[in-house]
């Protein structure tokens, strides 16, 4: 058994091939040196509390994840890179020319930041993914630096405010009117944007960065980023710009065997790669249907869906290789992911990105830090529920609206 | 089963609610309270708690 990605999916694949019985050999391969880590606090607490003297591996360590035990005999590859697979040989081919053979492979290699096109210059410029970007990013954080973040999503919004608490001067630059709309809609990003705003970062909607500005040709500091020409002509300084401009899936190691990459990898809702018995997708690389909103495929970047489709995905391998009938119940798991910026705790339901029509169920949108809670509908149906700063004693009420109004899966399938 | 919650370390997110609604519960003022000592039916349940935590704060001891 070969697990491509040692990120929290490709650990919880590990462990949950060994809960539910599998014996054989397991080898994971990931492309970073250090065990698997929990990265969403690299835009938050953990860049928030790390000195500017932090290295990488440290922040790894603080941030490790502790592996269930029955996961101890698993053979960790790190530092080597994936780069080529042949489904039909059943191999694949590490960067050092390595090539492993297996039975049934997991595809667990998840996401990189994409980058803004202009090569240079290329110094100053950052993004936050891995705990070396972070470490990164911290080494040149100190007061009074300007920094540009490029691309207003939620990774983009947790930076600014990180590093406005660090005292940076912080700019988002986002093409769309308001901040996080295709996580949270436009009303809710609308009033998290006065928000931000009010607690003194600075927002550019509704243009995009046309390119990058570096220091005078010749001069020592010619390959570092000194602005942002954005494309309505304006120019912002910036002695940092952070790319919050998306990911992408890492899948180029698939290609040649026939494969639909253009967004991740397709799978059946038992997270079969495109009907395959023994190649199965989890994390955020793998695009699946959830019957709990509709037949359509997508990727889901949320917290929970690394565990859940491990947990799937080892029980289809498992099956598959004692030749036992797959679990005849649907996969629909609830994604839910959080959001700490100044101040306000964002907790999320469901799928709010799916909604057409947003109602506010408790609270103002003008009053965000007093609590908030909005319904998201698609139609007659709840989607999904935004909660900002509302105790949690009271989410379990809210999420409840959510999974009454689910379509039984059972009348999809 | 003996479960542990490193209290310092939690932030009241309530994914372990989600995971094992018997286990764990938020109190009326959104503080976690939960059963540290649990029947070992629910050590399933708890393993997901555990895994799912975003401050990786729950710990089981057999």
């Amino acid at each position: 058994m070969v697990v491509a990605g040692a990120g929290l999916g490709g650990l919880r694949a590990a462990e949950q091939l060994r809960a539910q019985g599998f014996t054989g050999e397991i080898t994971v391969v990931g492309d970073e040196p250090y065990p698997p880590y929990n990265r969403p606090p690299l835009s938050k607490e953990a860049l928030l509390s790390s000195g500017d003297a932090v290295r990488a591996a440290e922040l790894a360590a603080s941030l490790a994840f502790r592996p269930r035990a029955a996961a101890g005999d698993v053979r960790w590859r790190l530092g080597r890179t994936v780069v080529a697979a042949d489904l039909t040989a059943r191999s694949i081919t590490l960067d050092d020319g390595e090539v492993l053979g297996w039975g049934a492979l997991v595809v667990a290699t998840g996401l990189r930041p994409r980058r803004l096109p202009q090569t240079a210059p290329a110094r100053g410029r950052h993004t936050i993914r891995t705990a070396a970007d972070a470490a990164g990013l911290r080494h040149e954080v100190r007061p009074g630096v300007r920094v540009v973040v490029v691309g207003g999503g939620f990774v983009g919004c947790e930076a600014a405010a990180t590093l406005a608490a660090l005292g940076c001067a912080v700019s988002v630059v986002e093409p769309l009117p308001v901040p996080m709309v295709r996580g949270v809609g436009h009303r809710v990003g609308a009033a998290l944007l006065e928000h931000h705003r009010a607690a003194g970062v600075q927002f550019v909607t509704g243009t995009g960065v046309s390119r990058l500005i570096g220091g005078r040709p010749g001069h020592p500091d010619a390959d570092r980023v000194r602005g942002v020409v954005l494309d309505d002509g304006r120019t912002l300084d910036a002695d940092l710009v952070v790319e919050s401009v998306g990911s992408q899936a890492t899948v180029e190691w698939l290609d040649g065997n026939g494969l639909d990459l253009t967004d991740g990898v397709v799978c059946d809702n038992h997270l079969r790669v495109e009907g395959r018995a023994d190649v199965v997708a989890v994390g955020d690389v793998a695009r699946f249907p959830n019957p709990r909103f509709d037949s359509v495929p997508r990727r889901v970047e949320h917290w929970c869906i690394p565990g859940e489709t491990a947990r799937r995905a080892a029980g289809t391998l498992i099956a598959h290789l004692n030749g036992t009938a797959l679990p005849d119940a649907s996969f629909a798991p609830l994604p839910s992911f959080w959001s700490d910026q100044f101040g306000l705790r964002l907790q999320s339901f469901g799928a709010p990105g799916l909604a057409d029509r947003v109602e506010v169920l408790e609270g103002e949108l003008g009053q965000l830090p007093a609590g908030v809670a909005v319904g998201c509908h698609r139609g007659g149906e709840v989607v999904g529920v935004i909660l900002i700063n509302i105790p949690p004693a009271r989410h379990p009420g809210y999420r409840s609206l959510l999974s009454s109004a689910a379509t039984p899966a059972a009348q999809l399938l | 089963m003996k479960v542990i919650v490193d209290l310092e370390l939690c932030q009241d997110h309530g994914q372990c609610v989600i995971a094992a609604p018997e286990v764990f519960r938020m109190d009326e003022n959104s503080k976690l309270v939960y059963d540290a000592d649990p029947d070992e039916s629910m050590r399933r349940y708890v393993e997901d708690a555990v895994d799912v935590c975003p401050l990786q704060a729950i710990t089981i001891e057999d």
